[in-house]
Order: C-alpha cells, then structure tokens, then sequence
C-alpha cells in the first residue's frame, strides 16, 4: 500500500532532526493558524497564491530563497560546529548525519537560495526595466515558481520522513548507485531536483522571450541596462544547461529504479561519463548564478556613482563572451581524474580565457566609480565588498584552473574556500545588493540603513574569518566533507573558521532585524516617488510598488540609461503639465494552475521516493488535469479601464511633482 | 600534511607553479583592488576637491589597456599551464637513485590496499617505500571512487573501478609522511588516512622480507572479507598468494565490492541498513 515507507522511515532515535523539524513544523503552524484565524487566507490566495505578476512571483522567489539561506546556513553552523568539536573523537554528529548535512548545505544553497534569488530579482525587475506590463508567459512563471518550492519542500520533507542524500551535493556515482546508497536519500535528491528543474527551465524560457520580445518602444538591444543583458545571458544558459541535468539525473534514475546500468560499477556502466555530464551542466550553473549578480552590481555601481556604466559595449561584449566560454571549460573539475596533459592543458588555458571578460567588468566598475560621485548606501557597500572580496576568489580560481596547482588543491579545503569565495562574494552580495537596492521599488519603502550596513560589515568580516582559514587548511592538505580527523595542525584554523560562521550569524540576525524594524517604521522609510536612489533605468520611472500594469503609458526610450535622460529632459523644460491621453489596460487573470500543478507534483514526488505506484498515478493524473483544465480556459484577461489608470498614475505623479518642487525650493 | 613543505621532486615543482601563479596573478590584482578602495574613496560624494564628470562613460584607450591587462596575465599564465601539464602529468616516468618499485593501490571501503608484485606482500592503510626510488604506481579502486594524495608528494590521482590511473612519484627524504583520500567515499572516508615510512634504500629489502615472514596471505577469499565495509583501526601485512590479484579486480573478476548490509526490511526504508561501522 504505502511502498517503502512505514513507521521506522521517521527517526524517532535521532534527537536533532526531530528537534528541528519539530520547531520548523511549529512555525508553519503557527503562521497558518494566524493565517486562518486573522482571516488573511483569501487575501493570500487571491493576491499572492495565485498571483501571476512578475513583482509578486519575484518577490515570493525570492522569500523562498531567504527562508531556503536559513535552514542551509543552519547546517553550515552544524558542519563547522562539529568540526571544530571532532578533533580525535566523533564530534556530536555521526557520520551519517553528517553526510547528510554538507550534501543538504551545498543542495539547498545552489538550488534553493542561490537560484530561486537571482531568478526572484530578474522576475521582479526586468520587465520594469523593459518598460513592460508583465513577462512572456504569465501563468507559466507561477508554474515554475511553484515547481521550485515543491523542490524546497520535498528536501525539508526528507528532514522528517526518512533521509536525505549521503553523497555530496552532487551525487557522483557509484556511491550514488543502488548498491552503495540503497536509501531513499538519493532518490529525495534526485526527484526534488528533477521537479524543480522543470520550474527553472520554464523561468529560464520565460525570461529569455521577454527580453527578445517584450521591449517597449524605442528599447534596442543596446539600450538594455546591463542587469537585462546578464539576465539575458543568464536565461539562455538555463535553457541550454538544465535539460543537461534534468537528463543526467533521469538516467541515474533509470539506474536506481529500473536496474539500467549508465553509471554502475558492472556491466559496463561509465563513472567518467556522470562526472562530465554533470559539470557540462555544473559549470555553466555557476555563471547562471554569477552572472545576474554582474548586472545587479552593473546597476549598483552606476546609479551610486551618479554616472553610466563605463564601457557599456564592452560589458555586453563581456557578459556574452562568458555565456559562451563556460560550456567549454566543464573538464577542470576533474583534471585529477588522469586525462593526458593535453586535455587538461587546453581545458585549463580555456577556464583560464573566461577571467579576461570578468577582469574587464572589474576595471569597467573601477571606471564608472572614476569621475562619479559616489554615496556609500547599503548597495553600494555591498558592491564595494564584491569587488574586492570577487577578485581574490577569482585568483583562487584561476590558481586551480593551472592542473599542476590543482593536483595539490583539488577537493581540498582550499576548493572550498575558492567556491564560497565566488559564490558568497559574488552571487550572495550581489543578491543582497539587489535586495537592499529594489526592495523599496518592491514594497514602496526602504530598508533601515543602519542596520543593512551593521549586516553588511559582519557578513564581510566574517566572510574573511570564515573561509581565510579553510584556503590555508587546503595548504596543509585537509580534504572536504571529513567528519572527524586526527591532525592536530588542522584544529587552530577550524576553531577561527568556526568564530567566522558566528560573525556571520550576527550578520544574518541583523538582517532580521532590520526587516523587522523597516516594516514597523515603513511610513517614516516611505519612498514616495518611485525613485529613491536617484536611479537610472526605467524601474524608478513608476511608483514604489508599481501598479499592477507597470507603466500607465508605454515608456518612450531615446537612449542609454532611460529613465536618467527622461529626468535630465524633465529638468530642463519644466516638469510637463499637459494631460496624458490614458487607455484601458488589459492584464492576464490570476490563476491558480501553478499552485495546482505543484500540489500534484508534491505528491507525485513523495510518491515516487518511497515507491507508492497509485499514488505517483494519482499525483500525474491531477497534473495533468490541470493543465487541460488551464489549456481550456475561456477567459485569460481583464481590463482596467482608463478612468482608473488614470486616478492610480495622477497620483503618483502628484507625489512626484511636490517633492521635487520642494527638493528646488 | 603541509603542501609548501615538500618531499620529493613533484610536490616541489608543483609547489613551485602554485606559488608562482600566485604571484603573477598578484601583480595585477593588488593594484587594482589598491585602485577600487582609491577611487571609492577619492570619489565619495563628500569630497569638493574630487571633479565630477557624470557624462564620462567611454575611452577607447582604457578600453585597450583593460582588455589588455588580463589578456597577457592569462597568456602567461597559459604557458605556465601548458608547460607545466606536460612536465608534471602524473604518468609522465621519473629518474631517481635506486631501482623503480612498483606499487598497486586499491581503494576499498573505507581502507587503502597497497600491493607490492614484485615483493609478493601486501599492506594496508602503510606504504613503505625506499628514499629516491622512482615509485611506478597503478590505482584502482575495489568499490567507489576515491583519491590518492600524499600531500607532501604531490599529484593526487582518483581511482575508479574497472581502470586503472597511473601515478609516478618521488620520496627524496627519510621519514613518516600521511597519505588519504581526497574524494569522498561514504560513511568511513574520514578513516581513510594511511602513513608512508620512507625508509633508506638499504633498509627497504629488509623490510621487504620482515612483511614476507607473515603468516596472513592475501587471495580472493582474504580480499573479499577487506572488500566489505569496515573501518580499520590498526594497519595490517599479507603475504601476497596471487600476483595477479590487482588485475583480478580491475578486471572486475574478482566483483567490487558488496556496499552496506541489509540487515533487514524495515531498516532499509529508514537508511538503507545499518552498515557494518
């Protein structure tokens, strides 16, 4: 009836993952008791559930992936605890748990937190910057959306109810394979990632027709701002790299479900093949994260300034030379594997060539600073932190991409430290970089500034207390993932590295913080123009938060930097008093397809792990009828008719006009 | 364990690429990071003395020079990289003093097998080896992947069932080094340490028939029982019946090995058995 799963799947033994997920659980309980008994359910559902705009899907993207950074930095806090601790002895947690744990950190960080917040900021902001209503495919972006939190869910599910994959964060076979992992930790990492990969692969789609479709007027390609550039290169990776996933894990399982033999020990399965099938997707991944990070630090450094982007040519020219180059260059992950100094010469120069496009948006920053006129909020310090911290990540990287360095450094400490170096510096700054600069566009008040920078300082400095150590324990030879070790040299490095992942903590408290205090002092944080950061690009054209349809009438591009010339051209003839000509706006409908579709693929997933046959029928036969039930929709749209388009816009134009004749005065 | 202070010819040159890359690499990223807190700070809004040119946004010039910049680090670095690909491929032979050993490692769960053919002995999680003698090693593994590293040596190498990596390295001073493995195995690879005692020439003969006078053999049958999932808490010798037992298991003849222990249904849907830790 139930297939694998009964009363022992739930470890009533282990007190940790029952403590924890007894808490989680509390939480969820509570939030929806409170939900309910307030009386916001409707309002959820009907706002926020089945919402199908690109701001509010952006934003619960990226709320997932704030709620998704806490239950992985937990387990950071746990790795480092324990290694701090397992110095000649066990430490507190056993290896299985353990193995759990680091597999569960690098899983959620890159598929849970990493992307779900860059796709969130590139939902949120780049059909503003277009000057567009809403993105390609609405309803679909909801779908994918929802995919991706069904991932997130069926990980934490595995917290409770059995176990989570052993093996890494990426599943290297045959440790992988039936025979060494008989569990169901592999098959809740492989059917979490494999639902929300579809999710992915529809924001990628999404996002890439957008930007070559959905232009308003006068909107050239090389009139984009740079984060549509890199959402742009980000978007066309997704669409080339994750079928490559999706396919690599499929045969996986294949092997574990149906006894196929691609990557067994017998019978002629290939290890080698799995290893570069999933790096032909693992590289490229590493530039979908990095890469909206670049133009959210593209935007950053240019608005603070008060200057446009030096060499804007040259940024896109770079942005795309590194699109390209990452699918050639997947073979330095394992140039220890023994290949002959040819493959691992040219693979190396290759991961050597995609520095000198990131080199020169390093020096394009350092020149849109030179000359400008530069303030020092959250963004901006955030982006300053990059700057310097990326660099020396990407020495680090550069270092192992030279084979005769990396056969002392590979799967070292010292690897780790690299990738937490590009990932935290880059795409985790640049993440909150975009955070602290569109929130106020999000939710039409700021964020409280001295508690973003008090976040800022412990997350830098503890950054560099947290990981300095793991590159020198890399020197002394310390491997990853080593539940416990006897080398007495290791231990001094571990401890400061520990006293880093505290800083860093305070830093994630402060950010709590800080949302706390800006939500209850929002009136006085109010951002009544829609422009509070004297912005550049068509997304302080509108109001903070913007009205449903965007822009009451198409924007009108001439030039770089949009918005920056309609202001300067506003400046100069007096703010406009003749009566914009408003039209009816039709807007697609909110529709509950992708919650839907993501409940059925919940329990297909579920079903799937533990084996129950009716049940995974059940769970596609529901997807499946929701999606006929979509296709046969009589009414996809509505229309705001101009009367109110006009009242929403006169508005926000007031507000407007009387700031900035104070602002004279 | 320390990379930087090297035993043997490999792990000297390499060290001597690594530290190198590094300074080249620094010779440009000091300024530059020296550059962006300069111009942040030079440039803040606050200062009156700092111009402002808030059209400046092109310089064909500065372009050329920032393309430049990394485009001839990474030439150089790229001939490092070449040159250094050849020199130091790990198959690639070595000289040394005294006649070469050869050595077949198997990787199992979670110990390392260490067979001497042309000694007829074997060990476990110990390799001893003669000072200056070119070491001519072939790995595999007996289950999953895993990677041999002797830090001090250099070039770390994985081992897979089924193929054999060739490995050539060089211990130039006497002493006790440690060895493990860098790719993760499972639930017992943190207790995959393994000492090497490089001993003088001399002495390694001596050695050699000390291990030889065991009265534990090592055969199919002896290797099956090391194949299953164990932790070994002391190091152990064998006399080697078979010299053919290394291409036995890369033939996958003798088959790799079991994985855990199921001990029973209810427990295989929790972890998938307890293993035999």
């Amino acid at each position: 009836m139930f297939g694998k799963l009964n009363w022992s799947a739930i470890p009533i033994d282990q007190p940790i993952p029952m403590i924890a997920s007894g808490v989680v659980a509390l939480v969820i309980l509570g939030v929806l008791a409170w939900v309910v008994l307030a009386g916001h359910l409707p309002y959820l559902w009907r706002e926020w559930i089945t919402s199908v705009d690109h701001k509010r899907i952006g934003v619960m993207y990226t709320l997932l992936a704030m709620v998704m950074l806490l239950r992985g930095f937990s387990d950071a806090i746990m790795m480092r605890s324990q290694q701090a601790v397992a110095f000649q002895s066990q430490g507190y947690l056993p290896p299985e748990h353990y193995n759990q744990i680091f597999s569960a950190h690098g899983t959620i960080m890159i598929f849970f937190v990493a992307m779900p917040f860059v796709i969130g900021l590139m939902n949120l902001v780049v059909p503003l910057q277009l000057g567009v209503r809403d993105v390609a495919f609405p309803t679909l972006n909801s779908v994918g959306f929802w995919l991706t939190a069904t991932g997130a869910l069926l990980v934490n599910i595995s917290l409770v109810v059995g176990e989570f994959a052993r093996t890494g964060w990426l599943p290297y076979p045959p440790l992988s394979g039936l025979t060494y992992s008989p569990g169901v930790g592999v098959d809740y990492y492989l059917w979490a990632l494999q639902i929300s990969g579809v999710g992915t692969l529809v924001a990628g789609i999404n996002l890439v027709t957008t930007v070559l479709k959905l232009r308003t007027r006068g909107m050239t390609y090389l009139r984009m701002p740079m984060f549509c550039w890199t959402t742009l290169a980000s978007s066309l990776l997704i669409v080339a790299a994750f079928p490559i996933l999706t396919a690599t894990l499929a045969m996986l399982i294949l092997d574990r479900y149906f006894g196929f033999h691609f990557f067994t020990n017998e019978a002629g399965g290939n290890v080698m093949m799995f290893m570069n099938l999933i790096w032909a997707w693992g590289h490229p991944e590493v530039y979908i994260l990095v890469l909206p990070a670049f133009g959210i630090f593209s935007e950053v450094v240019s608005t603070f300034s008060g200057k446009p982007l030096f060499g804007y040519r040259s940024m896109v020219l770079a942005t795309m030379a590194i699109c390209v180059i990452s699918f050639m260059v997947w073979l330095h992950h394992f140039f220890t594997m023994g290949a002959g100094p040819y493959v691992n010469a040219i693979f190396g120069i290759a991961s050597m060539i995609i520095a000198v496009p990131t080199g020169v948006k390093i020096y394009n920053w350092l020149f849109t600073m030179y000359g400008g006129r530069v303030r020092f909020d959250t963004p901006m310090l955030w982006a300053i932190g990059f700057m310097v911290t990326f660099i020396l990540g990407g020495l680090t990287g550069v270092l192992v991409a030279v084979p005769p360095a990396d056969f002392l450094l590979h799967n070292s400490l010292f690897l780790v430290a690299h990738f937490h170096n590009v990932i935290i510096g880059g795409v985790l700054f640049g993440a909150f970089a975009g955070y602290a600069y569109w929130f106020p566009k999000a939710f039409g008040f700021r964020l409280h500034e001295g508690l973003g920078k008090a976040a800022f300082w412990c997350w830098l400095i503890g950054f560099y207390v947290a990981f300095m150590p793991l590159y020198a324990l890399g020197f002394l030879g310390m491997t990853r993932r080593m539940q416990h070790y006897d080398v007495a040299e290791w231990r001094p490095w571990l401890l400061v590295a520990a006293a880093g992942a505290v800083i860093i903590l305070i830093g994630i408290i402060f950010q709590i913080m800080q949302l706390t205090v800006s939500i209850r002092h929002r009136e006085e944080l109010r951002d009544r123009t829609g422009d509070p950061w004297d912005g550049r690009s068509l997304e302080w054209a509108t109001a903070s938060p913007p009205p449903a349809f965007n822009f009451a009438i198409s924007p009108d591009v001439t030039g770089e930097d949009a918005y920056w010339s309609l202001k300067a051209h506003a400046k100069q003839q007096g703010l406009e008093k003749r009566e914009l000509d408003y039209k009816d706006i039709e807007m697609p409908r909110n529709s509950p397809t992708g919650f839907v579709c993501a409940f059925f693929a919940t329990i297909m997933g579920f079903a799937l792990i533990w084996h129950i046959w009716w049940m995974v029928a059940a769970g596609a036969l529901g997807a499946f009828a929701t999606f006929v039930a979509f296709a046969w929709r009589d009414h996809d749209e509505y229309v705001i008719p101009a009367k109110e388009v006009a009242r929403i816009d006169r508005a926000n134009i007031e507000e407007r006009r009387a700031l900035t004749s104070l602002a004279g005065a | 364990m320390n990379i930087f202070d090297p035993q043997g010819p490999i792990a000297a040159a390499q060290k001597t690429i690594l530290i190198d890359s590094v300074g080249i690499m620094l010779a440009i990223v000091l300024p530059t990071i020296a550059a962006i807190f300069a111009f942040a700070f030079w440039f803040r809004e606050s200062n009156p003395r700092a111009t402002y040119q808030p059209h400046w946004a092109y310089s064909g010039r500065l372009e050329l020079v920032v393309w430049s910049i990394p485009t001839l680090t990474i030439i150089l670095l790229g001939g490092v990289a070449w040159i250094g690909s050849h020199q130091l491929d790990p198959a690639r032979p070595i000289d040394g003093t005294g006649a070469p050993v050869r050595i077949q490692v198997v990787s199992l769960d979670w110990k390392w097998l260490f067979i001497y053919p042309d000694q007829g002995i074997a060990t476990v999680n110990t390799l001893t080896v003669p000072v200056g003698s070119p070491l001519d090693l072939e790995l595999t593994s007996g289950s999953v992947m895993n990677a041999f590293f002797i830090p001090q040596l250099g070039s770390m190498i994985y081992t897979m069932n089924g193929m054999v990596t060739r490995l050539k390295l060089r211990a130039d001073n006497q002493g006790t080094l440690q060895g493990l493995s860098s790719h993760f195995s499972g639930d017992g690879f943190p207790n995959m340490m393994f000492d090497v005692q490089v001993v003088p020439q001399l002495e390694f003969p001596d050695w050699v028939a000390r291990t030889a006078q065991t009265n534990r053999v090592l055969n199919a049958e002896s290797y099956g029982k090391l194949a299953q999932q164990s932790v070994e808490t002391v190091t152990s010798t064998y006399r080697l019946e078979d010299p053919r037992l290394f291409n036995a298991i890369v033939t996958q003849e003798i088959p790799p090995g079991p994985g855990p222990k199921l001990t029973s249904e209810s427990a295989q849907s929790h972890i998938g058995g307890q293993d035999v830790r």
